[in-house]
């Protein structure tokens, strides 16, 4: 490429990335908007006046007012906040205690049928929610699982796609190495704890991010199993906020935002490592 | 103590089973066997039980709200997928092509981190009728669009299918990019290849098993868009924005099982024979 086309094609890479980025920056000028400032702006589209609704790029009278309302006067939110840190952290310690072996026994055990197992839950991992969600209800309503909490959290700790993903992590690793492990007289559950887990973090921290920003997310299982609203994640809660309340709103997404958006920054990595292995091959 | 005695092959399978037990069990408890037996009920009546073969399936094929959802989610894919394939390519390529583009690519992938939940305010303001894409159409002195409200809020919900999965997508052919070994574009340097010969002869062709796969990874996302479409628009979104994914949900809360059975039934073995593609495809990658 000649030196103009490059630094065209720069500028247009750099152009769309910013057009793509907008929406995160609109959030965090929001929450630290007044809502006095907000109402200003977009005003038009409470009002479907005929004018336009309007915005700036920063907030012209920086406040963390709304975000203060939202962390000291508002008891439901903590409620919700918190309810989303138990379904992730369940999640997220279930599958490191359940999926993790598993992916190991995968990856490095000869267990029979192990191809037509893979097969399944690659099958399983790629289901629509929407395909689940009947065949789910009927198991936690036998269980009497819900309205719990336990009702997000046992089906999300038994997704496929992290013993999928972490078993490509885990076939990585020499098989030389373990074999000489073996000759020299250490266990299976040795050469897991003290070879695969060390040389497999990576991959672990990998999984663990899309888990967590997966199950932070989550929208649809809560909507489904859980009836009371004292038990409802943040993610079902946001939706609810009308414009009249824009400015708790905007606050409210922020301090959902930061948590998924801090992993994000400094795991970036580990992340983008870890999608670039779920296309490739076996 | 009598120590237990086992042949070594024994002993590892043992092992093996232990290690894989408690996710398999749970895999089967809470996925495949319900999913066997919505198998089943799809073929009975969800009141009394009784046996009334393929009556669900032909009752779902005929439902007009069915035919809508089908015919939308189909549209969507169609239009979605070829978009996001070859507007990814063209980023991946790109940014494969300049050095230090490490923040960039970050860029583009946050959204894939963004909850939606937490972006739903700023689509509301975006999309709506005096809202800020409006703002800026009517600045460029071109019609405002009545996003929520008519055939444009299907363009609206691609617009969030590629704003999400874009940077998702450009990792995966990035992947295959790198895959590719330097030599083969060293050769064709040297042949005197321009960079359109050589996308066409040496990038392309290395890249059609990843093209593959990631389309297939693609459709299967595509199913996840349900997430801004309902945030933005609730259970009954415009007409042209009304998926399979809201006709599903609106069944379950209107306690319509005779039919979601079915639904869930015929969704899943579409799955099945997407994911016979893609196994075909990581066949041949080998």
């Amino acid at each position: 490429m000649g030196r103009v086309t490059r630094t065209l094609v720069y500028a247009l890479l750099v152009g769309m990335a910013a057009v793509i980025c907008f929406p995160v920056l609109f959030a965090v000028t929001g929450a630290l908007s007044s809502q006095w400032e907000l109402e200003e702006k977009l005003l038009p589209i409470f009002t479907y006046a005929e004018d336009m609704a309007d915005w700036t790029l920063l907030p012209l009278a920086p406040t963390l007012r709304s975000l203060v309302e939202v962390l000291l006067d508002s008891p439901g939110f903590f409620t919700m906040f918190w309810n989303s840190v138990k379904i992730s952290a369940g999640i997220l310690a279930g599958q490191l205690v359940v999926d993790v072996p598993a992916a190991w026994a995968l990856a490095k055990f000869p267990v029979r049928g192990k191809g037509k197992l893979l097969t399944l839950y690659i099958l399983l991992m790629l289901m629509p929610f929407q395909v689940l969600m009947y065949p789910q209800y009927l198991v936690l309503r036998d269980l009497e699982l819900l309205d719990t909490l336990g009702a997000v959290i046992l089906p999300g700790i038994f997704s496929t796609f992290p013993v999928f993903l972490l078993h490509r992590f885990f076939q990585a690793i020499p098989k030389e190495l373990l074999e000489a492990a073996r000759l020299d007289g250490a266990g299976e559950v040795r050469i897991f704890c003290q070879i695969g887990i060390p040389l497999g973090t990576p991959g672990i921290v990998a999984v663990m991010i899309l888990s967590f920003l997966d199950s932070w997310n989550m929208i649809e299982q809560p909507m489904t199993f859980l009836k009371s609203k004292e038990l409802w994640p943040l993610s079902l809660f946001l939706p609810s906020i009308g414009l009249e309340d824009v400015g708790m709103g905007f606050a409210a997404a922020l301090l959902m935002l930061i948590p998924a958006l801090l992993l994000f920054l400094f795991c970036q990595d580990d992340l983008k490592q870890g999608i670039a292995l779920s296309g490739g091959k076996d | 103590m009598r120590k237990i005695c086992l042949s070594p092959k024994a002993r590892q399978a043992s092992i093996s089973w232990a290690f894989l037990l408690p996710n398999l069990i749970g895999v089967l408890c809470f996925t495949l066997l319900p999913m066997i037996r919505v198998l089943v009920s799809s073929l009975q009546s969800a009141v009394g039980g009784k046996w009334v073969g393929l009556r669900n399936y032909v009752n779902v094929w005929s439902n007009s709200a069915f035919q809508l959802a089908l015919s939308n989610t189909v549209r969507f894919v169609v239009v979605c997928i070829p978009i996001l394939l070859v507007l990814s390519l063209a980023i991946a390529v790109a940014l494969h092509s300049l050095a230090r583009t490490e923040y960039l690519t970050s860029a583009y992938l946050m959204p894939m981190a963004i909850p939606a939940a937490s972006v739903v305010l700023v689509w509301k303001a975006l999309f709506h009728e005096n809202g800020l894409i409006n703002a800026l159409l009517t600045d460029l002195g071109l019609e405002s669009v009545n996003w929520m409200n008519s055939g444009a809020a299907f363009w609206m919900l691609v617009i969030s299918y590629l704003w999400k999965n874009l940077g998702y997508t450009m990792i995966l052919w990035m992947a295959g990019l790198g895959a590719i070994p330097r030599n083969v574009y060293e050769a064709a340097q040297v042949d005197g290849a321009t960079g359109w010969q050589t996308f066409r002869y040496v990038t392309a062709p290395n890249l059609r098993p990843t093209a593959y796969t990631i389309t297939v990874l693609s459709l299967l996302n595509a199913f996840k868009v349900f997430r801004e479409a309902w945030l933005v628009a609730g259970d009954y979104p415009h007409e042209s924005m009304y998926l399979l994914q809201h006709l599903y949900n609106n069944w379950f809360r209107e306690l319509d099982f005779d039919k979601i059975s079915a639904a869930s039934v015929m969704t899943s073995a579409v799955v099945f024979v997407l994911i016979g593609f893609l196994r075909r495809a990581w066949d041949q990658e080998v």
